[in-house]
């Protein structure tokens, strides 16, 4: 049966896709994705439209403060990298660091999604609320799913890590971690694409 | 992972039914679910029809014929024709891979129950104060907060809902078809309706999420005031008009594919040749497919987008009738020469071929965008994407259903009822539709309840409407052959009873759950028939007869479908008078889908086991 593996080797050295299901979970993750991608392309695009119908607002060179949103940068691009660490250490049977690593990593995303309700916060009492213009609807919409899809990450992993505490890297865990591991990278991603085309073209453009 | 089986046999019929992960159940509930919102749907469209059949009729209201249009529309692609294209995707496409079930059987039931709340929801808004009646595209302003009604909010979520279904369904079918084919199934030589399902599923991953969004933007709008598609606060009507219509062009297609695929597997059949041309058809559906998403703009020609971006929307419109010729003259080159045999499935299949390219002629007239500016929204439109749908879609399912109903039920339908069928049906159409064109030609406008008398109109649109009712009445006869064949056809014994060329009919009748009990080698495209000619008529096994791995069924998906039916009620019931918060509404919906979601994750569940002898004593019983 492809369904299992010969372990008498210990765990092969991609534990991910070692099994029909594993690879199954990997495919299958990677089309969600293309999926996700055409979504936050229709709130990228409906955003592009809108940012100028500011309807007498703020405007988005007025609110958006470069400073925050470098340091919220940085700690996405960070914790997508230590999601990288922990995979590694996955294929390396080191479950203590896959578990380690993976908990960096909700630390910085916790971080991360603390700052963003902070700026949402702040954008609020400078006068932006969610109903004050189009383009603060489709910029709360856009940012705040990209919010929405950390926060699911989040509780995901913490979900995954107080489940599998004790398990150690097994042939059914180990396309969790690397699924949620892909669904992280692609929320980093877009994240850039929020900050060049949200935040430097709202500030420079 | 031992077998302390949870065996679907041990169970009751209707726990059965609510927690089967088998693709072969949901196919059958898909089926139902499907039929049902069909028959709804088909009412509608009838008494539509009455209203029409003479000038200024007072059948039904105008706001009841607009909640009419509404639904009709928005059941017919949503709620019936997609959920009954997956019902044989789910069935066919499994068994001609050699696969004993989908990639993730409990998202194929997640994605059945999803698709079925929504369409519960949906259905909801008779009773609280009226169906959505802005027609299924649902512009804005028309749908905005501001003029459109209660039954919008119904619309956006409870599409939002059975969108999400359609949409897992998708993904699943695509992992299943790349991953899970038998030893030597390489992809070119999968039978053409499983490359049709597959390049459907990744229109579906594309097209449905842009919906998804679309529907999210709406529902802020018209719940949480947003300002997206309000002109005054710097929002744009226009931008709900470009989603929707990437959206709505591939759904076009996500439509017309699998039934391009049905057609591409009864042809042949009762042709007693392969499929002419199998690599072309392969490439066309792959260039229709990605067409399909560069041409949403010909729905807004009349926009007033520019000279330059309607002339490039209408030349990638004209380049689809490329492909699409392809398959037409390889469908032609199938039956050329061929042993034709005309049962009613063939009929269908057959008859599918003019009719489509009726509809595809006036595609390619409606492409040419100054023309456009006449035919726009008259009945030359709904006469069009008629042709396409009834005369493309349906006339494939119905084709399908005779060709695939001994493999799914044990028995098949009558042939003499379906020939009466098939000729009303068809006879039916064609009077309800063809003047259609002409009426559109010379302006009557669609969407509109009424007309007034000596416009030239009364005649046509009283033949239209007898052409509605003959069609009805083809479809109570399917219901009348349905019945009757359930109580009085002899049943099917044999595993292969058209005498066919693909996998399905290699299964045993009825298919055991474990559908092969040894996976199948695969030596060419058409392999049962391969072996028929080169073989001893049996597939060969390419594995030695062992115990098999089994999926347990599950409630989890009923109750994370009903988990976002509240949630969906609760943002709803934002504009209702109940007593109960919506905020309470959507508390208890979100805890059951996502504490179903946890649950999920939380309890592994590895399935169980079906012991070789049992195995072996099923087999002995079925053969």
């Amino acid at each position: 049966m492809a369904n299992s593996a010969d372990l008498s080797k210990g765990l092969p050295a991609n534990p991910e896709k070692a099994t029909l299901d594993g690879k199954n979970k990997f495919l299958g993750a990677w089309v969600f994705l293309a999926g996700e991608t055409t979504m936050f392309a229709v709130f990228f695009g409906t955003y592009l439209g809108l940012q100028s119908g500011t309807a007498g607002g703020p405007e988005p060179s007025e609110i958006f403060q470069l400073p925050l949103v470098f340091i919220m940068t940085m700690l996405l691009l960070t914790s997508s990298l230590t999601s990288v660490m922990a995979i590694y250490a996955m294929k390396k049977n080191q479950f203590q660091k896959l578990k380690r690593w993976m908990w960096i990593t909700v630390a910085l995303g916790a971080v991360f999604l603390g700052f963003e309700i902070y700026e949402f916060v702040e954008y609020v009492e400078h006068g932006l609320g969610f109903t004050t213009s189009a383009f603060a609807s489709s910029f709360y919409a856009l940012v705040g799913l990209h919010g929405a899809h950390v926060l699911f990450g989040l509780l995901w992993a913490t979900l995954l890590l107080v489940r599998n505490r004790n398990a150690g890297i097994t042939l059914t865990n180990a396309p969790k971690f690397y699924v949620f591991s892909l669904y992280w990278h692609f929320i980093d991603v877009v994240w850039v694409f929020i900050f060049s085309a949200v935040y430097l073209m709202g500030i420079g453009g | 992972m031992v077998s302390e089986a949870t065996n679907t046999r041990q169970k009751s019929v209707l726990w059965d039914w609510l927690t089967t992960v088998d693709h072969k159940k949901i196919a059958i509930l898909y089926l139902i679910a499907g039929t049902l919102f069909f028959l709804k749907a088909g009412a509608m469209a009838v008494m539509m029809r009455v209203q029409l059949i003479a000038p200024e009729m007072e059948f039904i209201s105008g706001q009841t014929f607009n909640e009419f249009i509404t639904m009709h529309g928005t059941i017919m692609l949503f709620l019936a024709v997609t959920p009954i294209l997956f019902a044989f995707m789910n069935f066919v496409v499994p068994l001609q891979i050699g696969a004993r079930d989908v990639a993730f059987p409990f998202v194929n039931a997640l994605g059945f129950w999803l698709f079925f709340f929504g369409g519960v929801l949906l259905s909801l808004s008779w009773f609280f104060g009226g169906a959505p009646d802005a027609g299924w595209t649902s512009y804005v302003p028309l749908a905005s907060r501001e003029f459109g009604g209660i039954g919008i909010d119904f619309y956006v979520l409870g599409l939002q809902v059975s969108g999400l279904g359609t949409l897992v369904s998708g993904i699943n079918f695509i992992v299943t078809i790349i991953n899970m084919r038998a030893p030597g199934m390489t992809m070119m030589r999968i039978p053409l309706f499983c490359w049709t399902t597959l390049v459907t599923s990744i229109l579906i991953v594309f097209a449905f999420t842009p919906l998804a969004a679309g529907l999210a933007l709406l529902m802020l709008d018209r719940i949480f005031d947003g300002q997206f598609f309000i002109p005054g606060e710097g929002g744009n009507v226009v931008i709900w008009q470009h989603i929707f219509w990437i959206f709505g062009h591939p759904e076009v297609y996500i439509l017309v594919l699998p039934a391009f695929g049905m057609i591409s597997e009864v042809i042949p059949a009762f042709s007693k040749k392969r499929l002419f041309g199998y690599t072309a058809m392969v490439f066309a559906t792959l260039i229709i497919g990605f067409l399909g998403f560069m041409v949403w703009v010909h729905h807004m020609f009349t926009v007033g987008i520019g000279p330059i971006a309607n002339s490039v929307f209408a030349i990638a419109t004209m380049v689809i009738g490329v492909p699409t010729g392809i398959k037409i003259f390889n469908w032609l080159f199938t039956m050329w020469g061929g042993k034709l045999t005309f049962n009613t499935a063939m009929l269908f299949a057959a008859s599918f071929v003019p009719t489509f390219v009726l509809g595809g002629v006036t595609g390619v007239m409606l492409a040419m965008a100054p023309v456009d500016h006449l035919y726009h929204d008259t009945y030359f439109v709904v006469a069009h994407f008629h042709y396409i749908i009834v005369g493309g879609i349906v006339l494939g399912i119905f084709a399908a259903l005779f060709y695939w109903y001994p493999k799914m039920f044990g028995h098949k339908l009558n042939e003499t009822l379906g020939k009466i069928m098939f000729w009303l049906f068809y006879i039916g159409f064609h009077l309800t539709f063809f003047v259609q064109h002409i009426l559109g030609l010379i302006g009557m406008p669609r969407r509109v309840y009424t007309y007034l008398e000596e416009q030239g109109m009364d005649t046509m649109n009283f033949i239209s409407s007898i052409g509605a009712f003959i069609m009805a009445a083809a479809v109570v006869i399917l219901i009348i052959n349905i019945i009757y064949s359930a109580l009085k056809a002899e049943r099917i014994t044999v595993d292969d009873p058209w005498d066919a060329r693909t996998l399905e009919w290699a299964t045993h009748t009825p298919v055991p759950e474990y559908n092969f009990a040894q996976t199948p080698q695969v030596r060419s495209l058409d392999p049962l028939f391969y072996e028929k000619i080169h073989g001893n008529g049996k597939m060969k096994p390419a594995e030695p007869m062992d115990e098999i791995h089994m999926p347990n069924g599950s409630f989890i998906p009923f109750m994370m479908s009903l988990g976002l039916f509240i949630v969906g009620f609760g943002f709803i019931s934002f504009h209702l008078d109940l007593f109960i918060s919506p905020y309470i509404w959507i508390a208890v919906g979100g805890i059951i889908t996502f504490g179903s979601m946890a649950m999920r994750s939380i309890k592994d569940d590895h399935g169980y086991h079906i012991p070789k002898e049992t195995v072996e004593e099923m087999e002995k019983e079925l053969s």
